[in-house]
């Protein structure tokens, strides 16, 4: 039975619950157990009983929900050590939002500190393994998240992406990741770590998953002064073809710096396209690969401003001899990780007297060349399609020496935010034995468009790397054993 | 290029304690990530304007009637030194 | 000889019913902590969305100062580390303020910005140290107050005339209704930045700040000390350092208030969790029309409705409570006191008892004031026997006649004088001599200093006059 249900989407689920024919009681028990046993370290909190919410379209399908989320009374730390046991006095709109609409909360998803990392060992909390090799990075910030839907721990899970920390996960999970369009989704109640480009969205095991989610986390909170009402109702896709919708390819995100492997995986998925009957062209994006930089300046500098708040004053634990400065320093040291300190001190520098404008005013006018890359595409294409990593899953320890390789991990991904535009990753099949992401991006508020199209090709490819939990199960005895090539 | 100097110039403005040996690795590591960043003066930005905000709203803004402040008991029991009315913390210029 | 160069920035907390960025109330004296939420607390996740009453007020005021209205201005984070500061950043505004470019009286007014108010720290006293360290307690109560930032020109060049504006600006604030104008509780804040030049110099020397004097008295003390102390630095061929001072008005000493080598970057850059206020014409129109009579318009109102001299009106508009304490009497003379006989005892007579008092501690009654005018008026007491009684009033309050008959202070009557007259003229033969040669002699004075000394005051010195003719006819 369980078998059964665990092998189930979340929209189906949510249909059986809805017709009666499943409990979300036992629904949320058999999760709940696979969540508590999990030893990925994929989760960093799980509700011992399924909380109280309403008969909704969600039909109380549990959901994981990354730490960064404030949940009233639940431990929220952002994968910090600097905000270890704070108990939110309140609950982020997003979460709340899905609640009402009979979503509880399975448990909160370890990630990289404050969502600073690619590959979720920056997380104060240890490192989540990949459920398709277990020596592997399940990718970054949102890895706890996607390596529970992967391994069949939660039916679909919430994370944030600030520069690819839902869809490069989400790709090296093999499910989907939705990066929705800036102010689609409130804010409010999320940890912040760079304002101007975070938005929260869905992971899930497949695009209509995702959209069902999507749909009952969009609209304007009085809460958020940047969120935005949605301007048309969010549907489910159900395109079978592609006739007619032009995919633009920018051989700045596809070309040089992807690997073969990848490269192959994706340039079957454009094949497939052509076969749906979309049509391809190649559209420029010339500021792209100055994304990097500009991210890295922009976000930093957002973030050394949205971290001071973590002063040991009125929440979190305190370091310090009674000395206010002594307390600053001390609570901060012992309270954040390496790349956030990092992270911090480049920010800080940037927007220091006398670099504000070499750094920070110049990141500024990037992103905006960067949206009139995007805009002049749109005028052909209806998407863009690129791939959603460079690399698959990279090994543990693998980049953690050199910072500036890790930040190369969101190449591809971090062009979008800076625009904020919405963007999709979907497992296009696998290299190597390890999940390869498509990415599907569209002008703002084009979700829909990017439904359809992810959906049909979906359908066409037809991965079923997901659920994954016959292999979690088995995996307990043996450590070592990798997941076997999916079904296809 | 950041020197020794301005790492700890910085660390004191964002209130970071590194160790000795974090400083030179700091300086080195910022070095190598602001070299590649420093690749934006390639381009020509002149009469390029500045974003700050993707979303194209203004006044947002919020009706002046008050709702119910969070009850202080609540807010007091997360903090690390509390004295039952307040957050406790070292006098500036004391120690 | 050197000249002063004075600049004033204000800081004024809106009287908004909730704060700047979330919904708590606003509160005064309130138990510490009890108007807080996640958002005026800096807690993880909470974003600020902007009160609409505190925009409107600030448009207000740019308009009442005639400033030029930002088509489109934007808030910046202002970054340091400070206990009152939950957020490490105060949201202000930096390169694009809300208004700039106006001028009041003949001061110019640089900028005029929005922004929150920190939160209030007081020594924990008995609540105990750390680690044997004085320590202190943060009440955010106050933190997220709507505040605006006033700045002015460097245009002022007497500490007279600052405090002289200074208050001019708190009328017409208080005028509007934007804020309670108390410096005594700190809804309204003073800096003062000084320098000093060689007369005739265009170039400005190094400024100095002088931080929060919370009287129009202390800010002129203050910058009077500051003047000097700067004039002896450079008389005595030294170099006057930029940094900011506290003026302690006990002493009446200037002392650093931080120490100079911790140099601020406060690193402002474009608060990316709010979105650009763009002043509609609706906006516009509804600040515009919420603006009532400023000070500029009562005094002139007071010229031409009431007749009084130009002075006398600017200095009764000019502050706020002699401006209202005027119309009050007037009103409550009925037409008992003469508008200009009360204005001039307000000017001449009331303000130099009333001193630096708030206005909560004045005793004295507008209606007992008036009174007391139009007892003058019909001669039943004199001039210098009403400045005593006004002496009583200002101390204790009360009704005039009461402490006119309680203290014998009554005009002299018709019998009396005549006696003391009589007796005056017998003491001085010698007087009444030379009045008698020359009836017009000055000798007279010496008659009337004694009836005056003999009565008290209480005479009426024309009658005493006429009296002393009438007897030497
Ligand atoms: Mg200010
Ligand atoms: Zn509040």
């Amino acid at each position: 039975m369980s078998q059964e249900i665990l092998s189930l989407t979340a929209a189906e689920a949510a249909e059986r619950v809805r017709a009666g024919e499943l409990s979300a009681a036992e629904l949320f028990g058999a999760y709940r157990e696979r969540a508590a046993a999990e030893d990925l370290n994929a989760f960093l909190w799980v509700a011992d009983e399924a909380p109280e919410v309403p008969d909704g379209p969600l039909g109380g399908v549990p959901l994981a929900v990354k730490d960064l989320f404030c949940v009233e009374n639940v431990p929220s730390a952002a994968g910090s050590r600097i905000l270890e046991g704070y108990r939110p006095p309140y609950t982020a709109t997003a979460v709340r939002r899905l609640r009402d609409a009979g979503a509880p909360v399975l448990g909160k998803t370890n990630q990289d500190e404050f969502a600073m990392g690619s590959s979720n060992e920056n997380s104060g909390y240890g490192p989540v393994q990949n459920p398709w090799d277990r020596e592997r990075v399940p990718g970054g910030s949102s890895g706890g998240s996607a390596a529970a839907v992967a391994a069949g721990l939660a039916p679909w899970a919430i994370g944030t992406d600030t520069g690819g920390s839902i869809r490069q996960p989400a790709a090296l999970c093999g499910i989907v990741g939705l990066k929705p369009t800036y102010g689609a989704v409130s804010r409010y109640g999320m940890i912040a770590f760079a304002s101007s480009l975070d938005q929260c969205g869905p992971l899930t095991r497949d695009v209509t998953d995702a959209a069902l989610l999507f749909k009952h986390m969009v609209g304007r909170d009085r809460c958020d002064s940047t969120s935005l009402e949605f301007p048309e109702e969010v549907e489910l896709p159900s395109a079978e073809r592609l006739d007619g919708m032009r995919f633009g390819v920018p051989p700045e995100l596809s070309g040089e710096g992807v690997e073969p492997g990848v490269r192959e995986v994706f340039e079957r998925g454009l094949k497939l396209i052509e076969d749906l009957g979309g049509s391809l062209e190649e559209v420029s994006l010339p500021h792209s690969p100055h994304g990097i930089s500009a991210y890295y300046v922009i976000a930093p500098a957002e973030a050394s401003a949205n971290l001071a708040r973590y002063d040991g004053v009125r929440y979190g634990p305190r370091s310090g001899n009674g000395d206010l400065t002594e307390m600053y320093e001390q609570t901060r040291r012992d309270g954040f990780g390496p790349e956030v300190r990092r992270r911090i001190m480049l920010g800080t520098y940037a927007l220091s007297s006398g670099y504000y404008e070499a750094y920070y005013g110049r990141a500024q006018r990037v992103r905006t060349k960067i949206a009139e890359d995007f805009k002049a595409a749109f005028d052909k294409v209806d998407l863009i399609v690129t791939p959603t990593s460079p690399t698959v899953a990279f090994k543990l320890g693998e980049r953690t020496a050199d910072p500036l390789a890790m930040y190369m991990s969101d190449y591809c991904t971090v062009p979008m935010p800076l625009a904020g535009i919405p963007a999709i990753s979907i497992p296009g099949g696998l290299s190597e034995g390890l999940p390869v992401g498509i990415q599907l991006a569209g002008p703002a508020f084009s979700e829909n468009r990017i439904f359809q199209g992810a959906f049909a090709l979906e359908q066409a490819i037809g991965f079923e790397g997901v659920p994954r939990f016959e292999r979690q199960d088995a995996d307990r005895s043996s450590q070592d054993a990798g997941p076997e090539a999916p079904r296809k | 290029m950041i020197d020794r100097e301005q790492v700890l110039h910085v660390a004191k403005l964002a209130r970071l304690k590194l160790g000795e040996d974090e400083v030179e690795r700091m300086s080195g590591e910022l070095s190598t990530i602001l070299d590649h960043i420093e690749k934006i003066n390639e381009l020509d930005l002149d009469d390029v304007e500045p974003t700050s905000h993707v979303v194209q709203v203004e006044n947002v803004l919020r009706p002046d009637e008050p709702r119910e402040s969070w009850p202080r008991e609540r807010m007091l029991d997360e903090a690390p030194d509390s004295t039952g009315a307040g957050f406790r913390v070292p006098s500036p210029g004391a120690g | 000889m050197y000249e002063p160069v004075i600049g004033l920035e204000i800081h004024c907390q809106l009287k908004t019913r909730t704060k700047m960025f979330c919904s708590c109330a606003l509160s005064f004296g309130d138990e510490p902590n009890t108007h807080t939420c996640p958002v005026c607390l800096g807690h993880p996740g909470s974003l600020p969305v902007t009160n609409e009453r505190a925009v409107e007020y600030g448009l207000m005021i740019g308009l009442a100062l005639g400033c030029e209205i930002a088509p489109r201005s934007i808030f910046h984070r202002k970054n340091y580390f400070y206990p009152d500061l939950p957020k490490g950043y105060q949201i202000s505004q930096y390169d694009i303020p809300l208004a700039s470019g106006g001028r009041l009286g003949d001061v110019r007014i640089h900028r005029v910005h929005l922004e929150e108010d920190a939160a209030k720290l007081v020594h924990a006293g008995e609540s105990g140290r750390i680690h044997g360290s004085e320590a202190s307690v943060v009440d955010f109560n106050r933190g997220g107050t709507p505040l605006v930032e006033i700045v002015t020109e460097p245009d002022l060049r007497t500490a007279e005339d600052a405090a002289e504006f200074g208050r001019l600006l708190q009328a017409t604030l208080r005028a509007m209704g934007v804020s309670d104008v108390s410096m005594e509780e700190g809804s309204l804040r003073c800096d003062a930045n000084v320098s000093i030049r060689p007369a005739g110099e265009a170039t400005f020397g190094t400024k100095t700040e002088l931080k929060n004097m919370n009287s129009w008295t202390f800010l002129r003390r203050g910058i009077l000390a500051e003047i000097e102390r700067q004039e002896e630095i450079v008389g005595s061929g030294g170099e006057v350092e930029q940094e900011t001072l506290h003026f302690d008005p006990q002493s009446g000493a200037l002392s650093p208030l931080r120490s100079k080598e911790e140099a601020h970057d406060y690193r402002y850059f474009p608060e990316p969790d709010l979105v650009p206020l763009a002043p509609s014409d609706e906006m516009l129109e509804r600040a515009r029309s919420a603006i009532p009579e400023l000070p500029a318009q009562r005094a002139e109102r007071f010229r031409s409705d009431l007749g009084l001299p130009e002075e006398t009106a600017r200095v009764l508009a000019h502050r706020f409570e002699l401006g209202d304490f005027y119309e009050q009497a007037v009103a409550a003379a009925d037409g008992g006191a003469d508008p200009k006989a009360l204005a001039n005892w307000v000017k001449n007579e009331l303000v130099q008892r009333l001193g630096d008092a708030d206005r909560d501690d004045w005793k004295v009654e507008p209606d007992a004031f008036a009174r007391l005018v139009a007892l003058v008026g019909d001669k039943t007491v004199s001039q210098s026997a009403a400045k005593e009684v006004l002496d009583a009033l200002v101390a204790e309050g009360g009704d005039p006649q009461a402490i006119v008959d309680a203290k014998g202070l009554g005009a002299a009557g018709a019998d009396e004088l005549a006696e003391v007259v009589e007796r005056a003229l017998a003491d001085n033969p010698d007087v009444v001599e030379k009045l008698k040669a020359d009836p017009g002699s000055k000798a007279v004075g010496a008659i009337v200093g004694a009836v005056m000394r003999e009565t008290k005051g209480r005479a009426d010195g024309g009658e005493v006059q006429r009296l002393i003719r009438e007897r030497i006819g």
